[in-house]
């Protein structure tokens, strides 16, 4: 089934065109990643598909009602923002928002929601400490359980894996692994290629507002796509363990 | 034992609700009992109900109700408008005038006391500090834009504030009347003194639906913990909580300023004060403010009569006495924790 479906979709700033003619479509059991440079237009892609920017053509959750949005998709921006020194478990519990209905308290289903969010991304000793004593990582995790606390069936994910370290990179593309397995989608803006291509199911690489390469990741990672998007030379290879990509050098 | 801590949660609400609540009740007979004419207790409010008993229920129906009603409306609504705009800008320093509506309703009655309109209808003064306010939060929104960045609104609000801050000083500059000076000055410093049950019957439309309106804002401003961004991806509507926000706040700080002037630090502290009991949860402080609010403003109100019952203490005086040395001290536990 197609979670998300983007058609032409162009988003201009001003005279400049940040995004021209995306098209994509991400389906259950996908973890798609999303690869390319600085200022290659990853955010806006998300947050145009998400319908949080004006865009010109089509994408299938802008056009549901803005309502709907938060059970089509659960939304995890770069910008790891926690406001006030709530507790981690409340911090959680907001992904349930868009499940409740006005004035409706949180019902038995969206606690075992929680629940399941703290246990897959470790949480639980860090319920009841205020979000903001966390560190950095920590805050990360929480804010991925909360997306996943959520249970929509499309995740899309701002570069979730940034300042965490190689265990928590790990374990966060594996929690993602696993949305997927179950059935949900996973859209996910990555630096980290080798991650990207360990861990992802598919590879859409995004240069100058448009898709150069959207396939399997050691069929998208080509060297001639990598040093024309990148700048870079990598050493990569099909092994036993999977399809392994190490960036090497700067192309000068 | 999710369940089980989520219980107790709920019973530390609970208690503080319950708390906070007798404290206002209490407050507000305290309020309608204190004052210069000494009567017991018995006889005051039977007077109060019944109507019976000549002077002393004149008194209670029409000078101490009208104060105790005030105390607790304008309290309650400036703690809520403090809570909401610090929950929308998500900063603890934010404060219900930050807005300007509070400077710009000031100007509106200022001018009404200069151009000698109040002396002429007693409604005269309240209606133009309304105007006053209805400029100021057209111009905000005119400025900010429906669609703009809190920091958009920020700037507009401390735009207007000192215009409407500057034109104030240029009345005063001006004025050739004295009398007219003075009045003006001690009418900004705020008071509840010698308000009537028409003061109440004007501001009560303002307070209670501006309050209705803020008090919806709970589960959205819960979601702007985690930014705007996300929010809005999870069906909060930024632009309605936006403009529900300003209307909210301009109604109940406008129709405060206008009957009782200028009080300042309830909107800012109470819900710093009190932040910590509701575990941080902006929506949980809505209420909890609301609460704080009305018992900071009936407590304050009672000191200025209990303190110097002959010189007729300004309530705003009081409150910003009261308030500052509290928020030194919120400041100074936050520099601790490292907020």
């Amino acid at each position: 089934m197609t979670l998300l479906s983007l058609q032409s979709l162009s988003v201009h700033r001003g005279r400049k065109t940040v995004l021209s003619d995306i098209n994509l479509t991400i389906r259950e059991g996908e973890v798609v990643g999303l690869v390319g440079p600085n200022g290659a237009g990853k955010t806006t892609l998300m947050r145009a598909a998400l319908g949080l920017i004006p865009a010109d053509g089509q994408s299938s959750i802008a056009a549901l009602a803005p309502r709907m949005r938060g059970r089509a998709a659960a939304w995890m921006p770069q910008s790891r923002e926690i406001a006030w020194p709530v507790t981690v478990e409340t911090i959680i519990r907001l992904g349930r928002t868009p499940h409740l209905l006005g004035g409706q308290k949180i019902q038995a289903e969206d606690q075992a929601a929680v629940d399941r969010a703290i246990a897959q991304m470790g949480l639980d000793t860090f319920r009841n400490r205020p979000a903001t004593q966390l560190s950095g990582g920590e805050q990360a995790r929480v804010l991925i359980a909360r997306s996943l606390a959520q249970e929509a069936p499309l995740l899309i994910s701002d570069e979730p894996t940034a300042g965490l370290d190689p265990a928590h990179q790990i374990a966060a593309m594996e929690s993602f692994s696993k949305a997927a397995g179950q059935g949900r989608g996973v859209l996910v803006s990555l630096h980290d290629l080798g991650l990207a291509a360990r861990h992802c199911t598919r590879l859409i690489v995004l240069h100058n507002g448009a898709v150069v390469a959207d396939d399997l990741p050691q069929v998208a990672l080509t060297t001639e796509i990598v040093k024309a998007v990148f700048g870079i030379t990598a050493f990569s290879e099909v092994t036993d363990k999977g399809f392994v990509f190490q960036p090497l050098e700067v192309v000068s | 034992m999710p369940m089980c801590r989520g219980r107790l949660l709920m019973g530390r609400s609970a208690v503080l609700a319950l708390g906070l609540g007798s404290l206002v009740c209490v407050l507000f007979v305290g309020s309608l009992l204190i004052g210069p004419s000494s009567a017991s207790v018995g006889d005051s409010l039977n007077a109060l109900v019944t109507g019976q008993g000549g002077p002393l229920a004149t008194v209670m129906r029409e000078i101490r109700l009208p104060r105790a009603l005030l105390g607790v409306m304008i309290g309650g609504a400036l703690g809520l408008s403090g809570a909401a705009m610090q929950g929308y800008l998500r900063n603890p320093l934010a404060d219900p005038g930050l807005i300007g509506v509070s400077g710009s309703a000031a100007l509106g009655a200022v001018l009404a006391i200069q151009t000698g309109l109040a002396a002429l209808a007693a409604l005269a003064l309240p209606a133009m500090a309304l105007g006053g306010a209805l400029m100021g939060v057209l111009l905000v929104l005119l400025l900010a834009g429906p669609r703009g960045t809190s920091l958009a609104l920020i700037l507009a609000g401390i735009a207007i504030s000192a215009f409407a801050a500057a034109l104030t000083s240029l009345v005063l500059n001006l004025s050739p009347n004295p009398y007219a000076a003075n009045e003006i000055v001690f009418w900004m410093m705020g008071s509840l003194a010698d308000r009537s049950m028409t003061h109440v019957w004007i501001a009560m439309p303002f307070l209670l639906g501006g309050g209705v309106l803020l008090a919806t804002l709970g589960r959205g401003l819960d979601a702007l913990t985690l930014g705007e961004d996300a929010a809005e991806a999870m069906g909060i509507n930024l632009f309605r909580l936006r403009l529900t926000v300003i209307i909210g706040t301009a109604a109940v700080v406008g129709a405060s300023t206008a009957v009782a002037g200028a009080i300042g630090f309830v909107g800012l502290v109470m819900p710093h004060l009190l932040r910590g009991f509701v575990g941080a949860r902006p929506g949980a402080l809505l209420w909890a403010a609301t609460l704080g609010g009305a018992a900071m403003i009936l407590a304050s109100d009672i000191l200025v009569r209990l303190v110097v019952p002959d010189r007729d203490l300004k309530l705003g005086v009081v409150t910003a006495l009261v308030g500052a040395p509290l928020f030194l001290h919120l400041i100074y536990r936050t520099r601790r924790e490292g907020l």
